[in-house]
């Protein structure tokens, strides 16, 4: 028997999801309300693969997060994402601070995480020269790490299609019938799938997708980080630096970025609006603040490039909520941090432990599963001759269009070829638009090319939703 | 490919053309790299005049200023290799670049980078608010005006009173846009006295200084601006808000010396030069907007052929490194250009005030030099001519000082 299996939501959750289930199942549609992967939860994401030993033993998220960093490696190497494991401190100031460092090194113990240190003075300094003089001591992970969250979401979705399966974007599942076992998802474009099982990954809105199943999973309310982003120019520090945290947050880190820059940020403030992406200048300045503390010559007048706020879906139990709804639906919810650690090890549980055990689902390994995504970015390597070799077989390898990130014509239309319809999609995809000028200077020509690859009028062409429109009309005609 | 030259200037602009003719003129062979499909830079956008005054003495727009110079490049000594990127440097005087055809190298003797400068994006200035779609940095809304033909809004607030804001203020206007105001954080203008003439009093388009941007509103299309007045630290005064219906953002909010990829050399904000425009390696020059902005084309181009003439001599074996001294200057001055002189060769002081002086003294006693000047304001240059040099120190300091 075959099944139809849907996934709502192409973050990193959904789209690992999809990827894991396409294994066995060729029949697997990822749909999205928003235009491309990792565009909501996921984008606005410090990009940390945490070492798994903060979190809380025996929940879920302990159990996943180790094992999910571990799967990391292998994950990069078959979707062609950059990982670095540039390892993680967290940082102590006073000696109380020191009680803090000794509980993660119990509850690292508990949760199974061997790779860690303590590092002191000297040692400490070496390795990280420019943070605060007064820091006296670090819990040192060295298997944590840095990616791209929204590049992961996006080469496994690309992964899943290779292997068969189909996308949908701009689709928001509105309802759900159940008719002869089976569901019928209606999306509010009048479009209808029909599913035997259907995933709910659907991040901040997991809580409401599960009602339309008919199903009550823990109410999700959207906690708002806002960050910085600074320029590559300034090395301020090689790791991730965590203060000790809070209760409901990591607190604000200063961590650098895969494609050079660092972040800094994410502060936590709970809300009521999911939709509200918007910056505070009480948030920015608690950031600005709090990344001084942990690296005082940051200088964000000079280095930083712009500054976004990103939501992450809490809930009250601080836990992932992962579990079978009534039929054959399974809401995987509540995926705080470190959901994007957690991810490639929240998919196999999903399919393993739930579709498999509990929903008692006959899946056979598929033989004919291709796991590997090549990179479609010409200049992301270091080896010069292959650099002469593409723009042999393509002129257009060598006419770089974004300065700053190196991105060639080739890229923006290779990116186009994979469904970028937008400027934002192709930021997310190619890097063009994404350095130190934040596309001051490119984003012209990638409108141009967006407009004739379309086919359509640079009037047509959007920052990222319906209605970021760029360009009124021409201007004389 | 490799290539051979005595001179690899890099950039097309107003800098990089003066620079490979003026080192042609001087005997040498040039590369001339541009990263453009033509030469010209930021020149083949700016379609307003009041180029070339002093360089070409004729009032002329960019484009035409462009077209000039462009002739004059016709030389058999000048090979041009547009839409060539430049991607590194090495130390065995040698240069990588890419372009359709490949990765090439270009073996030379002397180099200037004439790279100019780039725009200062809104978003690194950390507002608050959303990120709708709607804020253009000025030149991109020039380019998008004056090369592709197209509207970037119907109503627009211009954040900064820098040159290239107050001058699309008008554009805009012309072309039907409604410009609402000028705003400006500083208590004194960004741009030239005439700009804010020609650009906004002509027009009776208001400029509100001592003002920022305090929120950007908008779903999906920028729909509001929230301003407020901001007192000497910049910090938001109470009680003083005003908001702009306008569906475009417009920022001129400060340019920045390209210095990549060659920010190995000693830079400040951009590369910090000598009289000849020599920077920290023996064999590279710099000039234009790229080691500071210059208020006029005519500055640009003038140091541009300084240094192409200075980098042919060095490759032509006509120029010593030695007799340098440093200048420095004093708390008044906000940038100054250059920061060293050879002092076999003639120099040309350019400054900035910090801020606006009733009245201020420059003065350089080694060089006999005691200069008052009225109303001095950090948007306009003082330049200075430096002759003979009277006492020999290493370190000599440029004074300025407030005459009550």
């Amino acid at each position: 028997m075959t099944f139809l299996i849907a996934v709502i939501g192409a973050g990193v959750v959904g789209t690992l999801i999809a990827r894991e289930l396409i294994k066995y199942e060729k029949d697997v549609a990822i749909f999205d309300e928003k235009s491309g992967p990792g565009r909501m939860v996921s984008k606005a994401n410090s990009g940390i693969i945490h070492g798994g030993y903060d979190d809380t033993p025996n929940t879920l998220r302990a159990k996943l997060s180790y094992k999910g960093n571990k799967m990391y490696d292998e994950l990069s190497k078959d979707l062609s994402f950059d990982l670095k494991r540039c390892g993680s401190h967290v940082v102590a100031f006073e000696e109380e601070d020191l009680e803090y460092i000794n509980s993660l090194v119990e509850k690292a113990i508990k949760n199974g995480v061997e790779e860690y240190q303590i590092i002191k003075g000297e040692t400490l300094k070496k390795m990280e020269p420019k943070v605060n003089e007064d820091i006296i001591a670090s819990f040192y992970c060295p298997i944590a790490g840095i990616v791209n969250p929204w590049m992961v979401a996006h080469q496994a979705a690309r992964n899943v299609e290779m292997n068969g399966g189909k996308l949908y974007f701009n689709k928001k599942l509105i309802d759900v019938e159940m008719n002869d076992k089976r569901y019928l998802l209606k999306f509010e474009d009048d479009f209808e799938f029909e599913a035997d099982i259907v995933i709910n990954a659907a991040g901040l809105y997991a809580d409401e997708i599960a009602k339309l199943f008919g199903d009550e999973v823990p109410k999700i309310y959207p906690v708002k980080g806002e960050y910085y982003l600074t320029k590559p120019e300034f090395k301020y520090v090689n790791s991730i630096i965590f203060p000790i945290p809070n209760k409901i947050s990591k607190g604000c880190l200063v961590v650098p970025v895969i494609d050079g820059g660092f972040l800094i940020g994410p502060n936590a403030q709970e809300i009521r609006d999911k939709k509200d992406f918007s910056n505070t200048n009480e948030g920015l300045s608690e950031i600005r603040e709090k990344g001084l503390k942990l690296v005082p010559e940051i200088n964000y007048r000079q280095d930083s490039v712009k500054t976004f706020a990103g939501l992450r879906p809490e809930t009250a139990e601080k836990d992932f909520y992962i579990g079978k709804g009534e039929g054959n639906v399974v809401h995987v919810s509540g995926i705080r941090s470190p959901g994007l650690t957690a991810a490639p090890a929240i998919a196999q549980y999903v399919v393993d432990e739930i579709i498999k055990k509990e929903m008692n689902t006959k899946f056979l390994k598929r033989q004919d599963f291709n796991p590997k995504v090549d990179s479609f970015r010409v200049f992301n390597e270091e080896d010069i001759d292959l650099w002469n070799e593409r723009i042999e077989n393509d002129p257009e390898a060598g006419e770089l269009v974004c300065f700053c990130n190196k991105v060639s014509k080739k890229d923006i239309k290779a990116a186009i070829k994979k469904g970028a319809k937008t400027l934002e999609d192709i930021k997310f995809l190619t890097g063009a638009s994404f350095g130190e000028c934040q596309g001051s200077y490119c984003s012209s020509k990638i409108v141009k090319i967006l407009a004739e690859e379309l086919n359509k009028k640079p009037e047509d062409i959007v920052m990222n939703e319906k209605g970021t429109w760029i360009i009124d009309s021409e201007v004389r005609l | 490919m490799i290539y051979n030259t005595d001179v690899v200037v890099v950039g097309g602009g107003a800098a990089g053309l003066a620079a490979a003719l003026g080192a042609a003129d001087e005997n040498a062979e040039v590369i001339l790299v541009e990263r453009e499909d033509d030469v010209g830079g930021v020149l083949n956008q700016c379609i307003h005049n009041g180029f070339g005054l002093q360089y070409l003495k004729e009032d002329l727009t960019g484009p035409e200023f462009k077209e000039i110079m462009q002739e004059k490049i016709f030389n058999p000594k000048i090979r041009i290799l547009p839409k060539s990127y430049i991607l590194g440097v090495n130390k065995d005087k040698s240069v990588f670049l890419v372009n359709k055809y490949g990765v090439h190298t270009i073996n030379t003797k002397t180099m200037v980078i004439a790279t100019g400068a780039r725009e200062r994006p809104f978003s690194s200035i950390g507002i608050a608010g959303k990120r709708p779609s709607g804020v253009f940095s000025a030149g991109l809304a020039q380019r998008y005006m004056n090369l592709m033909n197209l509207k970037p809004g119907n109503s627009a607030l211009i954040v900064g009173s820098g040159d290239i804001g107050l001058i699309m203020a008008r554009r805009l206007t012309l072309e039907g846009v409604d410009v609402k105001a000028v705003i400006e954080i500083m208590s004194y203008p960004g741009g030239l006295e005439r700009n804010i003439q020609q650009c906004l009093k002509d027009f009776n388009i208001p400029l509100y200084l001592s003002r920022s941007v305090k929120e950007i509103s908008g779903e999906e299309r920028v729909e509001k601006i929230l301003t407020t007045k901001v007192d000497e630290r910049f910090n938001y005064v109470d009680g003083e808000d005003m908001i702009f219906e306008v569906d475009t953002l417009i920022s001129s909010v400060g340019l920045i010396p390209n210095i990549k990829p060659f920010d190995f050399l000693n830079h400040d904000n951009g590369f910090i030069t000598s009289n000849t425009n020599q920077t920290s390696a023996d064999w590279i020059f710099a000039a234009g907007n790229c080691t500071v902005v210059f208020d006029l084309v005519d500055y640009v181009a003038a140091q541009g052929e300084k240094a192409g003439r200075f980098a042919a001599k060095k490759a032509l074996k006509n120029y010593e490194d030695d007799k340098i001294i440093k200048l420095q200057k004093s708390k008044n001055i906000g940038i100054m250009y250059p920061t060293y002189i050879n002092t076999d060769f003639k120099g040309e002081l350019f400054l900035r005030v910090k801020k606006p002086f009733n009245k201020i003294c420059i003065e350089i006693p080694e060089y006999g030099i005691k200069k008052v000047i009225n109303e001095a304001i950090p948007s306009e240059m003082i330049k200075i001519q430096l002759r003979d040099i009277k006492n020999f120190n290493e370190i000599i300091e440029v004074k300025a000082y407030e005459i009550v």
